[in-house]
């Protein structure tokens, strides 16, 4: 077994790092601030092309394996949440666009995508459906060549500025995904602030009222909304997530050793205290673990392995818990300067603790987790 | 046909694993299969045997037995060859 990044990984490596710390991270706590992401933010990387980083380059994407996409979610992790998010909401539209659309709808959407002209957003969640996504209770209903949808979303990632939403709803009492854009008659969008963490994401509540799309805007088939559109996409959406766990890690694991080297008690530098070189040590290696769960995972995916899907879960799982750990030490370590905006890992501790509740919630992850041990190992 | 049958059994007994699966017998009837099964089941097959399962595959009778699975891949390799 070899672990070693490509050539090509490593300079995409390296070239992420130099985007976030020059346009992302100055940006971060102004954002973070305002609730509000700059468009400057998607414009520079729609430039750069990371919008269709996941996207075929026959559509104009960079087609990035699932290696060098885990890179690039670890790099926006580290610099803000908020521009992770972006790339994970999009990145499940164009990904359920290229698996499950039909041939004219892929050529429509994901050069535009690719360039960033158009930002996706994922309507599952509800006002009365989080976890149990089976009950959603948007309704579709074939009306002629349309489809009528009623119903709300809630929490909706980059619902603020996106044009196209892959909107889960109950057809003939199934779950089915569906294309609906912006200007779709009956479909309005209205901000929601006030959140923890990530608060740049631009979330929105999606009304839909006798929303009129064309029937060729399904996505799969009937019925197939869940088991495989809702699945395909939540299984990328956990993968970046759990990347950019390891980078928000990574971002408080540097600002706790900057900040131990500086700052002096008891005639000493904090690092000289050996419970704070004990807190450096656990999120060293914890923060290690997730990553190479994270490269697993991302590998199995690569390779097309089904066993990616568990392997994915077991990543978002530990790397979430282990981005919040390590936020609140960061914190810890910090002191009452870590309470306040002035430094980062007041940020980070808000950020990393929203990665426990999206693409699937902690105990979510645990339930099925176990369940797969239950089936697999005995 | 009969490799085939042997390595699409072998990955369903990851879940049937206290039943024996004939080959003609609804999988979905069972009541063991639930959304990740599906997504695994695409996956599993794709790599198996080199096939792309898009939406105009996305009916079930052409995943509910062992028979219409191997019906189905066959197809998808015809149509590739």
């Amino acid at each position: 077994m070899k672990i070693e990044f490509t050539p090509e990984q490593l300079k995409y490596k390296e070239e992420f790092r130099i985007f976030v710390d020059t346009v992302i991270i100055p940006e971060a706590d102004r954002n973070d601030r305002d609730e509000h992401m700059c468009t400057e933010i998607y414009k520079k990387m729609s430039e750069k092309g990371y919008m269709g980083s996941m996207i075929p380059r026959r559509y104009g994407g960079l087609e990035m394996d699932m290696i060098t996409l885990g890179l690039l979610n670890e790099e926006f992790g580290r610099g803000c949440s908020s521009a992770r998010s972006l790339l994970t909401v999009h990145g499940m539209v164009a990904l359920a666009i290229n698996k499950w659309c039909v041939q004219e709808q892929k050529d429509y959407w994901l050069p535009k995508m690719a360039s960033g002209k158009v930002i996706g957003a994922f309507g599952l969640t509800e006002p009365n459906v989080g976890s149990d996504a089976k009950s959603v209770e948007t309704t579709a209903v074939l009306d002629g060549d349309y489809y009528i949808l009623n119903g709300r979303k809630k929490w909706i990632t980059m619902g603020q500025i996106a044009d196209l939403f892959l909107i889960f709803a109950r057809c003939e009492d199934k779950l089915t995904a569906f294309l609906v854009e912006r200007k779709s008659p009956g479909f309005s969008t209205k901000p929601i602030n006030g959140l923890m963490g990530a608060r740049a994401s631009m979330i929105a509540e999606v009304i839909m009222e006798n929303c009129r799309i064309p029937k060729e805007n399904i996505v799969g088939a009937v019925g197939t909304g869940l088991s495989h559109v809702a699945m395909s996409s939540l299984d990328y959406g956990r993968y970046t997530v759990a990347c950019g766990c390891v980078g928000l890690a990574q971002a408080c694991l540097v600002e706790s050793l900057r900040y131990a080297r500086k700052r002096r008690q008891f005639g000493q530098a904090l690092r000289k205290n050996q419970l704070i070189q004990k807190i450096i040590t656990e999120m060293v290696v914890n923060i290690e673990a997730a990553r190479l769960l994270c490269l697993n995972a991302g590998y199995l995916k690569e390779i097309g392995d089904p066993d990616s899907i568990m392997a994915i879960w077991n990543a978002k799982y530990f790397a979430s818990k282990m981005a919040v750990q390590v936020a609140s030490d960061a914190v810890q370590i910090h002191g009452a300067n870590g309470c306040c905006r002035d430094y980062p890992v007041e940020r980070y501790y808000r950020d990393a603790k929203i990665n426990e509740i999206i693409e699937g919630t902690t105990q979510m992850h645990e339930v099925m987790i176990a369940t797969n041990a239950f089936r697999s190992y005995v | 046909m009969e490799e085939k049958i042997i390595k699409i059994k072998a990955f369903l007994a990851k879940f049937f694993r206290k039943h024996e699966l004939q080959e003609d017998e609804d999988i979905f009837a069972l009541g063991f299969v639930n959304s990740l099964f599906a997504m695994q089941l695409v996956m599993f097959l794709e790599k198996e045997f080199g096939i792309v399962i898009d939406n105009k595959d996305l009916d079930l009778n052409n995943f509910r037995t062992i028979k219409a699975i191997v019906a189905f891949v066959d197809h998808k390799l015809n149509l590739a060859s």
